[in-house]
């Protein structure tokens, strides 16, 4: 008796006490050096003028308040909101469906497909942003414009105007992100048992009530996960508005709150006043999925 | 209309969709590949065309990269390569390190740990590039590679995932070999390493497609445009004006290749292992 419960004891802690601390060391000391460090001065940063090394100015909060008067800033406010809120709405629903066809044992030859929409994720943005670029260009021989004048449309600046710009920007993000979100999509629906679905197939369901009542709730934990990464990608863009809009965003179109920041930060050198951009988008995603996490429930089972 | 009907004409619904998705998918490949043959000024004047015609094209434009300003690209290539080697190296083996040790230990402040781990997966990492930039440039690290990796070493998603990956193995294994008389540290690289291969494999995809994409961080960080990666040599090409699309669309092509071959290599592991570790997220 005496002899399992000791071994019981070290089930879990081999040897020495302070080896699972050897073990997480390389954390402790990165996240000190690359988050704690870094985070704290960002914060002190945004509250001071910054002219060199040993010139530094604390100034109160006027970054912050010049900040939220300058119309660039607002603008790029309101291309990144346009941008993360359709983000979200097409990067969670349109893989979602794709994976329940694939999943739904109807489509022929499923995994050479979902092969094939996962590659667009190993090309880097740049790179397929030439593409889409040329495919969008204001030349009326442009693809997208061809397709226009298909439905008899006048061809049209794609990249000029701040909702067609978003409508491209969407469409790359889904390009490259639909084939990822569907693996993890599919994960999730192949943990969901077959019972539950001949369940609901002898209660009479039919396919659409399947989704709602069956696949719907059993993909949940992936669902909150993928919005969440979603959330946090979107309000932080950056790599696909320079592949569309290059770093000069003529008008300000597609300049993202990340892009701002850059430009504040690195071609004006004023890094105080692009810190408090960063505190402000921290503070946007915090709040955005906080309210998204409460909104689905993750607080309420917590066990 | 009988069952059987009713189900051929949904398969052939399903995946008349799906083909149509697939080449919706694959298009703008087709189109880089074609451009790539063409000369830039042909681009310029019609863009993208549907046709391959033999009359502009040639394989030119790819001896042309090794023209292009000295051979520049290559060395964007090289520089590509080269952070995504010592990067993925980097945090496949810390990763794996600390997310088994959070997994199969219980110690005093692991909880805090794994909240901590947790909660960065949530924060905008782009928050913390300025202070970062200012370390660098004290340390005189800037324009150098280990300044790019620097902040990619210990990646919290991977601990997050390989956490999650040690905690659906037996743990009798590793008793046995303590047992034996084997170490804490004998015990994770000879008996745990081999048994979460496919959680490396996984890994090393994800790794290597955000190491070979990622342009913020080492825009700021590299300077000299001999040292810049594929995505920022790429972006400075880029310009409203008149484009080097002879450069810009076979060295495109070129820079999807590599990256594509690994996928091919571990596709099997790779999706197998992302599965077991999302799951149970």
């Amino acid at each position: 008796m005496k002899l399992s419960s000791s071994a019981k004891k070290q089930e879990s802690v081999f040897g020495h006490k302070a080896v699972p601390y050897l073990f997480i060391a390389p954390f402790i000391i990165f996240f000190i050096i690359v988050y704690l460090y870094p985070f704290f001065q960002t914060i002190l940063m945004s509250f001071q003028r910054i002219d060199g090394p040993n010139h530094i100015t604390w100034i109160g909060t006027s970054n912050y308040t010049k900040l939220f008067k300058d119309r660039n800033f607002s603008q790029s406010l309101m291309t990144t909101f346009r941008y993360a809120i359709w983000d979200v709405i097409i990067l969670t629903t349109v893989p979602l469906i794709v994976a329940c066809i694939l999943n739904s044992g109807y489509v022929k030859f499923s995994a050479f497909f979902k092969s094939v929409f996962f590659i667009p994720a190993l090309t880097s943005t740049i790179v397929a942003g030439i593409v889409f670029r040329l495919a969008f260009g204001t030349l009326d021989t442009s693809i997208a414009n061809r397709v226009l004048a298909l439905f008899g449309k006048p061809p049209r600046d794609w990249l000029m105007h701040a909702d067609s710009a978003n409508f491209v920007l969407i469409l790359l993000t889904l390009w490259r992100w639909m084939g990822v979100n569907i693996v993890y999509y599919i994960s999730g629906l192949q943990a969901i048992p077959p019972e539950l679905y001949e369940a609901a197939q002898i209660d009479g369901a039919n396919a659409l009530q399947k989704f709602f009542y069956v696949s719907l709730p059993g993909v949940k934990p992936v669902l909150i996960y993928v919005i969440t990464i979603t959330v946090l990608g979107g309000f932080a863009m950056f790599t696909e508005s320079v592949a569309l809009f290059t770093q000069k965003y003529a008008g300000g179109i597609g300049r993202t709150i990340v892009g701002y920041m850059y430009q504040v930060g690195f071609y004006k050198s004023n890094l105080g006043m692009a810190s408090a951009v960063g505190i402000v988008l921290l503070i946007i995603v915090l709040t955005v999925n906080l309210i998204q996490l409460i909104a689905m429930g993750f607080f309420r089972k917590e066990n | 209309m009988g069952n059987k009907t009713k189900k051929r004409i949904l398969t052939f619904l399903a995946t008349a969709l799906m083909v149509i998705l697939a080449i919706f998918t694959l298009a703008p490949f087709y189109f880089m590949f074609l451009s790539s043959l063409k000369p830039g000024t042909e681009m310029l004047r019609n863009g993208l065309s549907f046709t391959f015609d033999p009359a502009v094209s040639s394989f030119k434009n790819y001896e042309a990269l090794n023209t292009y300003r000295d051979g520049i690209y290559w060395d964007w290539y090289k520089s590509s390569l080269i952070l995504m080697v010592i990067q993925t190296l980097a945090g496949l083996i810390l990763g794996s390190m600390v997310g088994y040790g959070l997994a199969m230990y219980d110690f005093k402040g692991k909880n805090i740990v794994i909240t901590v781990v947790l909660l960065l997966m949530m924060v905008p990492f782009e928050i913390l590039l300025l202070p970062l930039y200012q370390m660098l440039i004290r340390a005189k690290m800037i324009n150098s590679y280990f300044g790019v990796v620097l902040p990619y070493l210990v990646p919290p998603f991977m601990i997050f995932f390989f956490r999650q990956y040690c905690l659906s193995l037996p743990k009798e294994m590793m008793e046995a070999a303590y047992m034996d008389g084997c170490s804490d540290f004998g015990i994770f690289f000879r008996i745990m390493v081999p048994n979460m291969i496919p959680a490396y494999g996984a890994m090393t995809i994800l790794s290597c497609m955000n190491c070979w994409n990622n342009l913020l961080w080492p825009l700021i960080v590299l300077s000299n445009d001999r040292k810049f990666t594929i995505p920022i040599g790429m972006a400075t090409t880029i310009t409203p004006y008149g484009n080097a699309y002879d450069v810009l669309m076979p060295g495109a092509v070129m820079a999807v290749v590599p990256i594509v071959i690994i996928y091919l290599f571990a596709q099997k592991t790779f999706i197998a292992g992302l599965t077991s570790g999302a799951v149970k997220g």
